[in-house]
């Protein structure tokens, strides 16, 4: 038996039929996998505040290696000696702060509304690290990342991610050797908390100089590099208080 | 060819060279142009072309004779970003890894115009058998040119392959920078992608010059 396709009922009628079926689909496949889902995503939450304090399987130069999966739950018990949240003036400590989700939180302070600021105390080596974690704009779409600094606000790790920036471009901000660059700069410069900027025309490509407060550029990723230095500036200016009083101990 | 026949070999061996979908048919090249500056991402776009471009016309092939052509481009469009959907959902959940890498090109496997393209000239109107080996040879043929641009990108604009410095270190000036050779930062920008797609549709019309149109 022939259909007859070009009717009106029979074009609606295919198009509910449609929906109903992909909907169900991608319901039950987003319900049936969501678990799973947010399970990699905390531990690569874990595995991204970890990476910013050193504890990773980086080898040499070559490329950004995590702790193991399977390591990373203990790890993070281990190396994460507290973590807290800042509250206007109030700091109270939980053991979910790395969960919060600073998206929202932006929300709810634009909406007046108090906003909460997790920051996470590592210590490695007998050594303390404060992890602060940023979200900013890049050229496309969000970029986000961890900066660890120890109680002379000198950077000892940062790691940046990206939702969509171009590859071979802006997307080499997860390169390590563009993260790497960082570590050992100061955030301070005469007693501001002034962050890092990502410069183009600073002389030092090689980063030697480790006080101007300047990491070298990527070629071609301008917006996604200016958008890395306010990420990091806005971030460092939420948490100035918490960090005056770390530097004044 | 044993298992296919001519014809059906034809389906698969034709857009990797005369019929081409990105250098004859000049289709999807704007995918070929946002993610080629690295040849691990022209590898990963291909690859997803090619499994969405697969089941899609499998998909489109097997519903061609109830689909109303009314809304065909709707239907059609319905399918590929389920497709993608389904496909990110689940590398998400089992290689986290690899759909965050893969996560940039879901938007722009759905707008491919050759995936669309293929569903509308082919799939509806052949079998899934046949269709499919349409679907699987034309995204070799986009895959291929896409591995060869991303190839020349990286290596002539980066000095790297697949992130592997092959040419030395451009800070320490080993390898060939020691010569004074530079990168060439304008290949990692989008134009020069057209331009070695250029010259690629060169060479092939020059060396078969029954491909040339005529006026």
């Amino acid at each position: 038996m022939a259909i007859n396709t070009d009717k009106n009922t029979y074009t609606i009628a295919f198009a509910a039929v449609m929906v109903v079926i992909v909907g169900a689909l991608l319901a039950f496949l987003a319900s049936a996998l969501s678990a799973k889902i947010s399970e990699n995503e905390r531990l690569e939450k874990q595995q991204n505040i970890l990476y910013a304090m050193g504890v990773n399987e980086n080898e040499g130069s070559g490329s950004v290696s995590f702790i193991g999966t399977d390591k990373v739950a203990e790890a993070f018990n281990t190396y994460i000696k507290d973590q807290l949240v800042l509250e206007g003036d109030k700091v109270t400590s939980n053991d979910a702060a790395y969960l919060i989700d600073l998206k929202k939180e932006e929300s709810n302070a634009k909406a007046g509304k108090a906003r909460r600021l997790p920051v996470f105390v590592g210590e490695k080596d007998n050594k303390e690290f404060y992890i602060i974690p940023m979200r900013g704009k890049g050229l496309w779409d969000a970029i986000w990342g961890f900066v660890a600094v120890d109680k002379n606000m000198i950077v000892q790790g940062v790691y940046f991610d990206h939702k969509g920036e171009t590859p071979g471009l802006g997307a080499n901000i997860k390169q390590r050797y563009f993260m790497d660059d960082f570590i050992g700069e100061s955030i301070l410069n005469n007693g501001n908390y002034v962050g890092i900027s990502v410069a183009k025309g600073n002389n030092d490509p090689a980063n030697e100089l480790k006080t101007d407060n300047e990491v070298d550029a990527l070629a071609g990723a301008t917006i996604t590099g200016d958008g890395v230095s306010a990420m990091i500036k806005q971030s460092i200016s939420l948490y100035k208080p918490f960090l005056q009083t770390i530097a004044s101990n | 060819m044993g298992i296919l026949s001519k014809k059906d070999a034809a389906l698969i061996l034709d857009p990797l060279a005369d019929n081409n979908p990105i250098t004859i048919q000049v289709l999807g090249i704007c995918s070929a142009l946002a993610i080629t500056a690295e040849l691990e991402a022209s590898i990963v776009m291909a690859v997803s072309v090619l499994f969405v471009m697969g089941m899609g016309n499998v998909v489109i092939s097997l519903m061609r004779n109830i689909i109303p052509s009314k809304i065909r481009i709707i239907v059609q469009l319905v399918v590929v970003a389920t497709l993608v959907i389904v496909v990110d959902q689940v590398l998400k959940a089992f290689a986290y890894e690899l759909s965050k890498t893969l996560s940039v090109f879901v938007g722009l496997i759905i707008t491919n115009c050759i995936i669309m393209g293929r569903f509308e000239v082919f799939a509806l109107a052949n079998g899934p058998k046949r269709s499919f080996l349409d679907g699987i040879g034309n995204a070799a043929g986009y895959g291929f040119i896409l591995v060869v641009i991303g190839f020349f990108r990286e290596l002539l604009g980066s000095g790297t392959l697949l992130g592997i410095k092959v040419l030395g270190d451009p800070i320490e000036k080993t390898g060939l920078y020691a010569f004074g050779y530079e990168n060439n930062g304008f290949m990692l920008l989008s134009p020069m992608a057209l331009i070695v797609v250029g010259i690629i549709i060169w060479v092939q019309r020059s060396r078969n010059p029954a491909l040339i149109e005529e006026n």
